[in-house]
């Protein structure tokens, strides 16, 4: 009797032991799937003119993707230009006063920013700048980029300052060093690395957004460099090639996926690197 | 009474630092108020640019089945009911799974491979979603339709009835899945890991076993931490717009099925923006934005606050 309930317990607690791991297997299968799929299909598509010429037109076979891996790199570079003083500021701020009612409140509002739908913030940067301008724009795409970035960096500078021992910019402080010398030179310097980790890891987010770009930089059949402009960009390459009905195309959504992800993961490895797993897993 | 000229010098640079410091907290004052600006700017203009939409159908927009954009006739409900209906499976798919490896990796591996597998793990959390959408446009949707949905539609349920045709609902519900599947396995990772260990340990010398441990003893105080981690899982859901916007199939119609094309608040707004017959079509589309905004901000400050109260 208490053996054969004994025997049930054991039974239960080895099965539930095989389904949680058999779980973690689950977890695993899309992401090694998704891997598989990029690298194999994108790999055919490479090659040295899809990475330097401008797409053919619709009907004519070949054609690249040049203009969109320039246009990428000019939106990543304005968001960033834009982006990056107020996230790192405001991380700054919060790790300097975040714990006044002031503070308090403008980290509860850039969580709550972290949460909008990048689309929403595509839609609002669409009424605040296209619609005024009559024109879609690189400048417009970055700033809905940005608007992206700025919590994470935030949080991301926040946590890493907070580490730096409050003791060094007090000395600091104490040795006739002006304030905000103690703090850039001192504290931020010291947290460099993970300040490097929080900017490289808003990057990669935003070199994967895709929605926000679709009202604001839209897209160009064209080389462009100019800020007010409409951009091509890879992801919205990406999504365009995808939904189409031309298979030579659908193969260069594949190659351009492999590009972008190629990038995402140099920028979320040079994250790590920044911080040599000193705490792995900030930013999210 | 002449001071020297080094220390006057000394004095005049001591002012200028002094202006330093006062600029420098206010620049870093100015960046964290531009934040929360930014939170304001980004409500204001899209209610700017739904304002039409908001004065022509009020909130009667939110109930109305309808969605004619040639004939001007706006209604939120089918794109509600997508959003709702692909969320609640994503949520249904990913929820036992992401917490049978959160369990397995926090109690039952060893350290090394709990290491191991997070970071994979956490990897598929960074891959942008236009990526997992061609994923699922090309790899997953004709497997939907070659073998998942025959077999689901020989059930007979009306909700799982139809033509199966890869895209849809059921497929966008499987891709949002995907992409909450680390957040959620991370989140709870965090979670569980953080109850205590005398709450383990009480149950060990009590004679449980392994799984009558984390059944009675970790879960039930890990319970509304799970619960946090759950509602900012669905928040992600409702937002995410591309990997949805390419397997759902877009269609305006009330869903029926799960089997049936559909959209989502988000995955209409990609797809009929830049294609807007008229302003009111925009508009229209804006206020669908404002639908998803309010439902996010919702569960975004829900989340939180009960995240909050269980890991801090």
């Amino acid at each position: 009797m208490t053996q054969s309930r004994w025997a049930r317990r054991a039974a239960t607690d080895a099965a539930m032991t095989w389904l949680c791991g058999l779980a973690v297997a689950v977890t695993l299968v899309p992401l090694v799937s998704l891997l598989w799929m990029v690298v194999a299909r994108g790999a055919s598509a490479l090659s040295w003119s899809f990475l330097t010429s401008l797409p053919k037109p619709v009907g004519e076979v070949g054609g690249g993707v040049g203009n969109g891996i320039i246009g990428s790199a000019l939106l990543l570079g304005l968001a960033a230009t834009i982006g990056l003083p107020v996230g790192i500021g405001a991380g700054l701020f919060l790790a300097a006063r975040g714990d006044g009612t002031a503070g308090r409140t403008v980290r509860f509002l850039a969580e709550i920013l972290a949460g909008v739908p990048s689309v929403v913030a595509g839609l609002a940067v669409y009424a605040l700048l296209v619609r005024p301008m009559h024109r879609f724009s690189a400048l417009a795409g970055s700033l809905a980029l940005a608007i992206l970035m700025v919590p994470m960096l935030a949080r991301g500078t926040e946590e890493t300052v907070r580490m730096v021992p409050r003791d060094l910019f007090e000395a600091s402080l104490g040795l006739g060093v002006a304030e905000w010398k103690s703090g850039l030179l001192i504290v931020a310097r010291t947290a460099a690395g993970g300040i490097t980790t929080a900017v490289c890891l808003a990057l990669a987010r935003a070199a994967g957004e895709t929605a926000p770009l679709l009202f604001t930089a839209l897209g160009n059949q064209f080389w462009n460099l100019r800020p007010d402009q409409p951009t091509a960009s890879l992801p919205v390459l990406i999504f365009n090639y995808a939904v189409s009905p031309y298979p030579d195309w659908q193969k260069q959504a594949w190659g351009a996926a492999l590009l972008l992800l190629v990038l995402v993961g140099v920028l979320n490895a040079a994250a790590r690197l920044a911080t040599r797993g000193r705490f792995a897993g900030g930013g999210r | 009474m002449g001071t020297s000229l080094p220390a006057r010098r000394r004095l005049a640079r001591r002012r200028l630092e002094r202006t330093g410091d006062t600029l420098y907290r206010d620049a870093l004052a100015a960046f964290g108020m531009s934040v929360a600006a930014a939170l304001g700017i980004v409500a204001a203009e899209s209610a700017k640019l739904a304002a039409p939409a908001l004065r022509r159908f009020g909130i009667a927009f939110v109930g109305s089945t309808q969605w004619d954009p040639t004939a001007d006739r706006f209604g939120a409900l089918p794109f509600l009911a997508g959003t709702v209906l692909t969320s609640a499976e994503a949520l249904a798919l990913a929820l036992p799974v992401g917490l049978g490896a959160a369990i397995f990796l926090s109690e039952m591996a060893p350290a090394r491979l709990r290491a191991m597998v997070r970071f994979p793990i956490e990897m598929l959390a960074a891959i942008p979603s236009v990526i997992v959408g061609l994923w699922g446009l090309f790899v997953l949707a004709p497997i939907m339709r070659t073998r998942v949905e025959p077999l689901l539609a020989r059930t007979g349920l009306p909700i799982l009835s139809g033509t199966p045709v890869g895209v849809g609902l059921l497929a966008a519900g499987v891709v949002l899945a995907v992409m909450v599947l680390p957040t959620l396995t991370s989140l709870s990772l965090d979670v569980v890991g953080a109850v205590d260990r005398a709450q383990r340990e009480g149950l060990y010398a009590l004679g449980a076993t392994r799984w009558e441990v984390i059944r009675r003893g970790v879960l039930p105080a890990a319970k509304s931490g799970l619960f946090g981690a759950t509602v900012l899982a669905l928040g992600r859901a409702l937002g995410e717009t591309m990997a949805v916007a390419m397997v759902v199939g877009n269609s305006p119609d009330m869903p029926h099925s799960l089997l049936a094309t559909g959209g989502t608040l988000a995955s209409v707004i990609a797809n009929e923006f830049t294609e807007a017959v008229s302003d009111l079509h925009e508009a229209a589309l804006a206020e669908l934005g404002l639908v998803l905004l309010a439902l996010t901000l919702l569960l975004s400050i829900g989340g939180r606050l009960l995240l909050r109260r269980s890991v801090r």
